[in-house]
Parts: C-alpha cells; sequence; structure tokens
C-alpha cells in the first residue's frame, strides 16, 4: 500500500457485488423463461403437426379435399383446409369491414377533432371496450347482433352464421385498430399542422392532406395487427359461427362457417374424449399454421410501428 | 375611377365576416366531420348495447335467484344453476397469475431494461417478446395442452385448475413484461445516477429507486393482465374445462371457470319454461364477469393515484 486507492478499493464490498450478481442471474433466468415458452410453442405444434401427418399417412391431399362436396368432417379423415382457411379469412374480412372505418373514424376524431374535455371521458370508454372479454362479445353476437341486425336486414337461413361471427369480431378489434391509429396520429408533430394552417389550409384539409399521409404507416400497423388478432379469435367465431367442429366449404358469408380456431377448439373437444388419432392430432396442424399466420402479420405490423417511432 | 369598387369591398367584406364567424359552408369539412361523429356514435353504441343487453337479461338471474346464483352449482336447469364453480375456478386462476406471471414478468422487465447490454441476444429476446404478446389464445391452449395437462400431470393432476392457472399465468407474461418495461424505461435516468453516485450496487438502485418510481405503472399492467387473464376461455376449452355437472370444486379435480360458463350456457336453447332461460344465466354470469374485470381496472387507477400522491409528497 503507498496511499493511492486500487481499483479493489473502488469496487466496494465483494459481498453486496456477490449478491448483484445472484440477482442479475435470477432476473436474467425470467427473462429467459420467455424463449424457452417460445420454443415449447413451436416444438409442441411441430412435434403434433408431424404426428397428425403420420397418422394421416403423409398423403397431403388428405388437406385438399376434391369431392364433389368438399368440406372440413375431421370424424371421416377429410381434413379440407381451404374450408377452415377460408371460414377464417371471410369472418375476419367482415370484422375489418367494420373494424376500420369505426376504429379509424374514432382515432382521427379523438386525435384531431375531440376538444379536450371529450376527449377525456372518451379515451377510457375506448379502453373499457378493448378490455371487455370476448365471451361477452360472443354472448351479444348471439342474443343481440343475430336477432336484431342480421336477421331483420339480411334474413340468413339460420342466425349463426360468419356474417354475424365477423361483425362480432369487428366490435373486438375496433379498440386496437382506434388505439394504434391515435397512436400513430398524435405521433405526428404539430409543427406540421401548424405549417398547413400557416398557408391557409382548413382543419379538414390538414388532416386529411397532411396528418392522414404522415400516419400512414402506423395506420397500416394498426390495420395488420387488428387483422392478425381477428384471425386468432376464437371465442367469438366459436360460439356464433354456426358450425359444430365439421362443415362443407361455402362461400355464401349468410351461411354458417368454421375457422381455423373453431376447428382446433372442436378437436380438442370435450372432457372425456380419447386424445388420439388424426381427427385430433390436426389441431397442432391448424395450429401450426395460424401460428405462422398471425406471427407473420405481428412481424410486419411491428416493422411499421417501428418506423413511426423513427420518424419522429 | 377607384381600383376596389363598393361592391367588390362588401363582398370581401362578407367573405371575411363568414369565415371569422365560421358561417361559410365548407361541404367537404362538413362531410369529414359528421363521418367521424358517425364512427364515434357507433363505436359507443355498440359499447352501450353491449352493456345495456348483459344488464337487462342479468336482471332476471339475479332478482330471481339472489344470492343463490352466486353460490349454487353448475347444471341442467337454468333456473337452479349457479356460478360457484365458476367463481371458484376463476378466482384460483387469478391467485395463480398473480403468484408466476407477476414476479416472473417484473423480474424480466428490470433484467431487460437495468441489467442487459445492448446485444443481439438480448435484442432478440425483446422481439420474442413482442411477438409472444401476439399469439392466438388458442395456440396458449394447446401448449396448456401439453405441457401442464400431459407432461406436468404429476403436479397438476391433468386437466386441472392448477393448469389452467399456469397455461393463462404464461399467457399474460408478455403483457406484465411489456408493460413493465415501459414504466421502468420511464423512470429519470439522474434518479439512478444519483444512486451510482453515493455507491450503491445497480440492484440496490434497481430495489430501492428504480422499481418504487415505476410501481404505478407496473401495477396498472398487472392489472390488465389479470383482467385478461379472468376473461380468457379459448385456452381452458383446450385444455378440458368443463361446463356440464361439477359437484364439488377443489384444486386436483375438475374445473370450470366464469367465461367457460358464458360460453357453454350462451349456445343452449332457450326453453318457453321457467323464469329464467339459460339467456339469463348466461348474461348474470357475464355480468359477475365485467363487474370483476372493471373492480380489478378501478382498483388499478386508485393503486396508481395513491402512488402518485405519495410521490409528489416525498
Amino acid at each position: 500500500m503507498n496511499g493511492l486507492l486500487a481499483v479493489a478499493d473502488l469496487s466496494g464490498d465483494p459481498r453486496r457485488r456477490a449478491h448483484d450478481r445472484r440477482m442479475q442471474r435470477l432476473l436474467g433466468s425470467s427473462a429467459f423463461i420467455t424463449i424457452i415458452i417460445s420454443a415449447l410453442i413451436l416444438f409442441v405444434l411441430a412435434r403434433g403437426s408431424i404426428d397428425f401427418l403420420k397418422s394421416i399417412g403423409w398423403d397431403l391431399g388428405v388437406l385438399r379435399d376434391s369431392s364433389k362436396a368438399p368440406g372440413w368432417f375431421p370424424r371421416r379423415e377429410r381434413f379440407d383446409l381451404i374450408t377452415i382457411v377460408m371460414g377464417s379469412v371471410l369472418m375476419g374480412s367482415i370484422a375489418m369491414l367494420v373494424a376500420v372505418p369505426l376504429g379509424l373514424g374514432t382515432a382521427v376524431y379523438l386525435s384531431e377533432f375531440a376538444p379536450t374535455r371529450v376527449r377525456k371521458i372518451l379515451k377510457p370508454i375506448v379502453e373499457v371496450l378493448a378490455g371487455i372479454p370476448s365471451v361477452i362479445v360472443g354472448y351479444f353476437a348471439l342474443k343481440f347482433i343475430a336477432p336484431n341486425i342480421v336477421d331483420p336486414i339480411f334474413s340468413p337461413d339460420q342466425s349463426r352464421n360468419m356474417v354475424v361471427a365477423g361483425l362480432a369480431i369487428g366490435v373486438l378489434v375496433i379498440p386496437i385498430m382506434a388505439s394504434i391509429s391515435e397512436d400513430a396520429l398524435r405521433a405526428v408533430p404539430s409543427s406540421l399542422r401548424e405549417a398547413s394552417y400557416g398557408i391557409g389550409a382548413r382543419k379538414s384539409t390538414t388532416t386529411i392532406r397532411i396528418v392522414l399521409p404522415a400516419a400512414v404507416s402506423g395506420i397500416v400497423a394498426a390495420f395488420i395487427i387488428a387483422t392478425s388478432r381477428a384471425i386468432g379469435e376464437t371465442m367469438v367465431a366459436a360460439m356464433a359461427g354456426g358450425r359444430d367442429g365439421s362443415g362443407p366449404r361455402v362461400l355464401d358469408p349468410l351461411e354458417p362457417g368454421l375457422t381455423m380456431t373453431a376447428a382446433m377448439t372442436n378437436a380438442a373437444g370435450g372432457t372425456d374424449q380419447v386424445n388420439s388419432g388424426a381427427p385430433f392430432q390436426v389441431l397442432f396442424f391448424v395450429g401450426l399454421l395460424l401460428f405462422m399466420m398471425t406471427m407473420g402479420l405481428n412481424v410486419i405490423g411491428d416493422r411499421f410501428v417501428q418506423r413511426v417511432r423513427q420518424q419522429y | 375611377m377607384p381600383i376596389v369598387t363598393d361592391s367588390q369591398r362588401s363582398a370581401t367584406r362578407t367573405q371575411v365576416r363568414q369565415a371569422i364567424t365560421q358561417q361559410n359552408r365548407h361541404l367537404p369539412s362538413i362531410a369529414l366531420s359528421v363521418t367521424l361523429l358517425i364512427a364515434v356514435t357507433f363505436t359507443l353504441l355498440t359499447l352501450f348495447s353491449l352493456l345495456a343487453r348483459i344488464v337487462t337479461q342479468a336482471i332476471p338471474a339475479f332478482s330471481e335467484r339472489g344470492a343463490s346464483f352466486l353460490s349454487g352449482t353448475i347444471g341442467s336447469e337454468p333456473d337452479k344453476v349457479g356460478i360457484w364453480p365458476g367463481l371458484f375456478g376463476s378466482f384460483a386462476i387469478g391467485v395463480g397469475v398473480l403468484l408466476i406471471a407477476v414476479p416472473l414478468g417484473i423480474g424480466a422487465a428490470i433484467y431487460l431494461e437495468e441489467y442487459a447490454e445492448q446485444n443481439r441476444l438480448n435484442r432478440f429476446v425483446v422481439v420474442n417478446i413482442r411477438n409472444l404478446a401476439g399469439v392466438p389464445a388458442v395456440i396458449y391452449g394447446v401448449l396448456g395442452l401439453i405441457i401442464f395437462v400431459g407432461w406436468l400431470k404429476p403436479v397438476t393432476n391433468g386437466g386441472t385448475v392448477v393448469a389452467a392457472a399456469l397455461t393463462l399465468a404464461i399467457l399474460v407474461l408478455p403483457v406484465v413484461i411489456i408493460t413493465s418495461m415501459e414504466a421502468i424505461r420511464a423512470v429519470p435516468m439522474g434518479l439512478r445516477d444519483a444512486g451510482y453516485g453515493v455507491g450503491a450496487s445497480r440492484w440496490e438502485v434497481t430495489r430501492d429507486h428504480v422499481v418504487p418510481y415505476a410501481m404505478p405503472g407496473i401495477l396498472t399492467g398487472t392489472v390488465l393482465a389479470l383482467a385478461r387473464a379472468l376473461g380468457e376461455a379459448a385456452p381452458l376449452i383446450m385444455i378440458g374445462a368443463i361446463t356440464g355437472l361439477l359437484p364439488e370444486t377443489s384444486l386436483s379435480g375438475k374445473f370450470t371457470a366464469i367465461p367457460m360458463l358464458i360460453y357453454s350456457w350462451s349456445g343452449r336453447p332457450d326453453s318457453s319454461g321457467g323464469n329464467i332461460g339459460w339467456s339469463n344465466a348466461a348474461a348474470g354470469a357475464g355480468l359477475v364477469l365485467l363487474a370483476l374485470v372493471l373492480v380489478f381496472n378501478i382498483i388499478g387507477i386508485f393503486l396508481r393515484n395513491h402512488f402518485e400522491a405519495k410521490r409528489v409528497g416525498t
């Protein structure tokens, strides 16, 4: 010791440092659990899909029913993927037809037009809508949308059909569409609006020609993420879609239909069902397909969100 | 001859006056405002008709049955059923989520915000968490069915409420992590620097300064995650929640939860017999679920205000 401070003197009590390292390892392991979860999801889906393909003897023709009346009939070993993918796409499209105008309209109103007082009341109400569980929206579909809206207007053959389910899924994704687009609209710097007002533009012109184009990547992100939610929505599709686990391939949205998600819950089925064989294992295959579809959409959507963050 | 005639001058005057007093009707502006107001009105109408439908349908269930609707068990007659097994299941799920997802989620968020270096691995962890948040609930059901009902059968006894709680804890974990990360990121850097400046270790700064400061945001995320877990039904169908008969509730036997009851009961046809049909029973359960979700949101807001008031005081 020559009276100078050494590094060891500055680095503090070794016991405290050891404690700090222990905490770091503990906290780090909880972060890495999320990686394990993802790996397990992929593993479970992939293994189940392989089992399924094995039990249909790698005969991929089963996945595209080419009979005269094609459809999804797992009990008869007819797994027509087109039926359930089409069901998901049809109901998802109807949902987006509802969610885009209502969600985007609400977002533009909240961000550009609403006085602060109105905004303070309206925003929490939209958040309440976001928190409503999907079974309750499913109930609403069966007991309100079907008898009071779809039946009188379209008079379908059956009151549970893809339009009813699609509209209800739309209700469910309105808040997602609204909140992500509102974030994007509010991220547009006010200097852009002021510049527009400064050269004499009206509010409507500023909104349509300046603010919306500036926020377009956020709005696209909102659309993509909302679409992903609509395709992944299970309860409403299972409750109001109108099919119990099997059904023919249909194009008419006023007919009952089956989504990928509803096909999965039905394959997992009742309590005492024997969990084996292709009719059960197909749920992993459909799950893997659904996982890849929603993941693809989410990744693209996230890209757009990041772009908004970088821009402003 | 004047450059500006009197008639021109008065025309300009009226134009300016109209512009200032907003009497000039510009059609596209009006059209835009009307369109937006229609969109907002429809959104609000949807919410209110949903709430109104649940409440009006639920009233018979509560007025005729009273407390026995809460304490009774499920069965095959709509005017005799109760939601007790559902309440028990949902309560156990809520406790499980609090015990598993909240500590894990907050721990992960602290690590990623306070400890993790900006390297490729940690960036991958964050991207992965964002992706997990977007995975459909029904996929978590598949995971629960294989891992918690199948592999961990010695621990969970198969499709029990323990397996359900574990599955839903995993489902809401990304929500807890993302909201906690945002709360921790909002803590001012100066607070940490001050802590390090007086010789505190990283963990001491985190425990004593960062986490308390970020608590309101963390709590709000926790409460939202809890509300989400209580409302999910799709994973419960996958792991085999039942909707028929359930004579007794236990942690090691078959289970159900409130959303499962709503799912099952709303699909049953209303017979014209008794005063209470299945749709009333389903709405009754729905009202209880909505009330729970709303109560959790209110608790979250209350806690947030409490913490914020305290922070200003000190």
